[in-house]
């Protein structure tokens, strides 16, 4: 089945490609060759309209045990805005923690092919498999939280070598299938259960004596000499608190120059300005990110309304309860593995601090100067929930647009942030490299998030609309492995996309300290917390793609 | 993992029967015939050991192939009005067709122990809580509180797996835990230290509960009481006790659900979840809700993440349609409104279908007896002996995977119901 898409305005930065005609040839779910006498089975005239890789969003909490508290927790949220049968399409709801199959069927209509839970407790990994082995349509994967796991500060303590650590981070990445390692609050949310409220950067963890600092050392430098593709994902210190701008500077400086990404940065990125003691530290970060060209990040963009925070920083999310709205949240202590606090939020535009949150996110990314090295999150739900991208990415395109919402918000944020001041407009073209291109060579994927011949044939098609919210919200074309599941807009077919994973390697020589370290200590066996293939491929409709590694090896 | 020696012995198996999921039996299987070798109690050899019976589905008492079954339920759900699908007692999978066949047929679904569920799921969706996991409790409990629940009927294996442990990741004295009961008394002994340290026992009539733990609760957060004793206890035992919590550094306060047998008592479950909140301001503190059998938290787990509700969610009109009082199926089985109910249980022989006028079909544990026999039985394989599968613990956050360890033929849940849902 060879079908061509003829005509259309190609928009491809991993080839360097920027708005230029060409024809696209599908043949078995790949970007193909243009066939010298192969009869075309499929035409469609794409003339005129833009054509990017289907969208990746590289941090988005679709699976595993916080979010399903999360969806558990509100079903006023869910009620209003249940999605009914259809002949398609199961049934489910939406809004800020929607359910898998509509999140599945709802990511595909606006135009993304794939999407990665950033944080996979190892013990709950099966349960977030499992979550996204019922998210029809996208490519899922995610990355695996370590740094506040028992296993590991303990082999801090004892000073054990870095090749040690890499072992013990290279098996429990392919055990829980994951294609990332993420850190949250390093050490922290293990700190909470020893009564610890807060764990700066060089402060000790009492009962292992070892700091976030160390921690982040030791996991990045773990993460590059296993060529795992994807950098360290780090969740820093601090969140949310007014000042944390420092520790996040901080932060940056202490890496020694390994690859790290930053998460949701807005979050991180507050002095401690003004009459209200909480100021934009945008300026400064951004300057950082545009000097270390190590680090990357994601906003975590918030926009106004209603939503729910579901994050492992239970250290963290327990101290924002009073904030919670409705009054009502979750905190938990996890396996001596991890933890999680789950926190239903409303962010008002009348409000000083929200409104000056949704400035320094758009100021991050007006700032940061290569797109390469930004990327567009609203960290899905915390921000806001993912089907807002396309107001998103119109605030990003339109300064009009922007700053006529800037001049409705809190008089007082307004005076605290030089957002109106900011004339950058992102173009077609970054926008692809933010979402695509960008987010794939981050994420480690070989073959998405682009054009080229042998790619995935994972492709969206929009008319070119000034109202770039409208462009982005209704795709005229979204195919997945070279089908078509959506036309006009509307979804008309299900497939359900692969899980991306790596696979480092590692000593299996490790399993004689884990397998006596899981019977005396663990409520699991280490044979039964290992999660097999199988498990992933489940009823057939799962299956594991494994992306290459880099050349790693110790630096 | 799961693994079969030369001798015919499987290793590490984990138990789907009990919900802290041991994971740690050695099973003997011999043609038909399983039995737990080592670390069974009494949930799990009765729940291992039941014996096979039948083999062959029933329509009306008349064997048929399962082909024929299952066209048969197929055609009662397409001419139902209000189809119930109940029971749920089965694995990730079973949930998963379960739901799919609920979307489609447009039923009402709900677990059998969701009257003891959603004494804690109503908590969770009113104010929230704070809890903890089982290897947490293991390693770090100083104090546990067991409120109005004979935990070791329930979870024989906890105290020896969660409290009794050798040794702990914090070097802690493990002899130096301290359990405390809180209404009702244990019924055995092993809530016994290693050293023959008893628990401390505050007992008196369950019903005070709801009572005594809002005053329990003033005295954590510091307010003073003007009574001299509150449902049957002195309110200076209950100061004494306020003080262990705030001292504590890890309490963990525990109660099972299906023991709190008064009405309301989720509200008794909020104050309890309130107070560890409270003790949360100055030192740790957690709680640890203990149930899971028969399916339960995985049932609560696929539908969450499926339709974005718990059970007891309505596919009437078409969309998920949560409601806990309307889509009680107790309640709408006993007020006559279900003319079909789907009866899933495949892990207990005794959960059997409750009494209603309703077309009723059984997706049952072979060696299942029925009162008056269904419409429809089908026996299926129990997930973790007849066929390979997932449940979830009690603490909604460990999933347990579960092996095939004999070739009985039974088809599972997850077969019989995607047969179905594809002949509508």
């Amino acid at each position: 089945m060879l079908k061509k898409l003829t005509g259309g305005r190609i928009y491809d930065p991993a080839h360097g490609i920027e708005n230029e005609v060409r024809d696209i040839y599908i043949l078995d779910g790949r970007i193909a060759n243009r066939p010298d006498d192969t009869r075309i089975d499929e035409e469609i005239d794409v003339r005129g309209k833009v054509i990017m890789a289907g969208a990746i969003d590289m941090h988005t909490h679709i699976g595993g045990g916080k979010i399903n508290i999360a969806r558990t927790m509100l079903p006023e949220d869910h009620a209003a805005d249940v999605v009914a049968r259809t002949e398609l399409m199961r049934s489910g709801s939406g809004h800020a923690a929607p359910s898998t199959l509509t999140a599945g069927y709802r990511y595909a209509e606006m135009g993304y092919t794939a999407g990665f839970e950033p944080a996979i407790l190892p013990i709950n990994a099966r349960q977030a498999h499992m979550e996204m082995h019922d998210t029809p349509i996208i490519d899922k994967g995610g990355y695996v939280m370590l740094g506040s796991d028992d296993f590991l500060l303990r082999m801090m303590a004892a000073n054990k070598d870095q090749e040690s650590i890499n072992n013990y981070v290279a098996w429990t990445m392919n055990q829980s299938h994951a294609i990332g390692v993420k850190v949250v609050n390093p050490g922290g949310i293990n700190a909470f259960k020893f009564n610890q409220r807060k764990l700066d950067l060089d402060e000790n963890n009492q009962f292992y004596g070892v700091t976030p600092r160390e921690i982040l050392l030791r996991l990045a430098r773990a993460v590059k000499e296993l060529g795992v593709p994807h950098p360290l994902h780090v969740h820093g210190c601090n969140l949310g608190v007014p000042g944390n701008m420092n520790t996040t500077l901080d932060t940056m400086d202490g890496i020694e120059g390994l690859p790290m990404h930053m998460t949701h940065i807005q979050f991180h990125s507050y002095g401690t300005e003004g009459d209200f003691k909480f100021s934009s530290g945008s300026a400064q970060i951004a300057e950082a990110i545009n000097r270390h060209k190590n680090i990357t990040v994601d906003v975590g963009q918030i926009l106004f309304g209603q939503t729910v925070t579901a994050s492992g920083d239970s250290m963290r999310q327990h101290a924002a309860h009073p904030h919670a709205h409705p009054n009502k949240w979750v905190c938990m202590d996890i396996e001596c593995d991890a933890g999680c606090g789950v926190l239903p939020f409303k962010y008002k535009d009348q409000s000083y601090v929200n409104a000056l949150q949704w400035m320094i996110g758009l100021e991050t990314f007006l700032m940061v100067d290569d797109p390469w090295r930004v990327f567009l999150t609203t960290d899905h739900p915390n921000g806001a929930p993912f089907t807002s991208y396309p107001h998103l990415i119109r605030l990003l395109m339109d300064k009009t647009f922007r700053n006529d919402i800037l001049s409705t918000l809190h008089p007082e944020a307004q005076k605290a942030s030089h957002l109106a001041s900011l004339d950058r407009e992102y173009t077609l073209y970054e926008i692809a490299i933010m979402t695509r291109a960008g987010a794939a060579k981050l994420v480690g994927l070989a073959d998405r998030g682009h054009l080229g011949i042998g790619g995935a044939a994972d492709i969206t098609v929009y008319t070119d609309d000034a109202d770039r919210e409208k462009m982005f919200t209704t795709p005229d074309y979204v195919f997945k492995d070279g089908t078509m599941v959506v036309k006009d807009g509307n979804l008309i077919e299900v497939t359900w996309g692969t899980t991306h994973v790596v696979k480092p390697e590692y000593d299996i020589s490790i399993e004689k300290s884990l397998k006596p370290y899981f019977d005396k200590y663990h409520t699991q066996k280490m044979g039964n917390f290992k999660i097999s293939d199988d498990e992933i491929i489940d009823d057939g409709r799962g299956s594991l793609t494994v992306q290459p590694l880099h050349v790693g090896g110790p630096i | 993992m799961t693994e079969m020696t030369d001798s015919g012995m499987w290793l590490e198996v984990s138990s789907p029967f009990c919900g802290i999921a041991s994971d740690d039996l050695t099973i003997k299987v011999d043609g038909n015939t399983v039995t737990v070798i080592k670390n069974g109690d009494a949930v799990t050899k009765k729940g291992f050991e039941t014996p096979i019976t039948d083999l062959s589905p029933r329509v009306k008492g008349q064997a048929v192939s399962l082909d024929k079954a299952v066209k048969h339920i197929a055609d009662l759900l397409r001419t139902s009005k209000q189809p119930v699908i109940g029971g749920m007692a089965t694995d990730l999978n079973g949930a998963r067709s379960a739901m799919a066949l609920a979307d489609k047929s447009r039923a009402t679904i709900d677990h059998m122990f969701s009257t003891h569920s959603f004494k804690n799921i109503l908590v969770l969706q009113d104010t929230g809580w704070m809890t903890t996991t089982l290897t947490e409790v293991k390693n770090r409990v100083d104090l546990l509180l067991v409120i109005g629940s004979d935990i070791e009927v329930g979870f024989p294996r906890f105290f020896e797996r969660m409290v009794w442990n050798k040794e702990s990741m914090f070097n802690q004295d493990i002899e130096s835990r301290q359990v405390v009961y809180l209404g009702t008394a244990p019924s055995g002994e092993a809530s016994t230290s290693p050293k023959g340290k008893k628990a401390q026992v505050l007992a008196f009539d369950t019903a005070n509960l709801p009572e005594v733990l809002s005053v329990l609760r003033a005295l954590v957060k510091g307010k003073s009481i003007q009574a001299k004793s509150v449902g049957g206890i002195e309110v200076s035992v209950l100061t004494d006790l306020a003080e262990q919590l705030k001292n504590a550094k890890y309490s963990v306060v525990t109660w099972a659900a299906s023991m709190l047998d008064f009405d309301h008592a989720e509200v008794t479950v909020q104050t309890i979840c309130e107070m560890v909140k409270d003790l949360n301001l100055k030192t740790r503190s957690s709680g640890l809700p203990l149930s899971g059998k028969d399916g339960e938290t995985t049932a609560n787990q696929v539908s969450a993440w499926q339709s974005g509700f718990p059970m007891r969610t309505s596919f009437s009109r078409g969309y998920p349609d949560y409601d806990p009082y309307l889509a009680n199926s107790n309640r709408m089985l006993a007020e006559d409104e279900v003319d079909t109910l789907v009866w899933i249980s495949s892990f207990n022989i005794d959960k059997t279908p409750p009494k209603s006028t309703a077309k009723t079909i059984v997706l049952g544990r072979s060696g299942m007896a029925f009162e008056k026999e269904p419409e429809v039985f089908i026996p299926v394989g129990t997930p973790g002996i007849d066929h390979v599968g997932h449940a979830f613990r009690t603490d909604s956050v460990v999933s347990v995977p579960l092996r095939k360890l004999r070739d009985s033929g039974l088809p599972s849940t997850f077969d019989v119901l995607t047969a179905v849902e594809q002949a509508l």
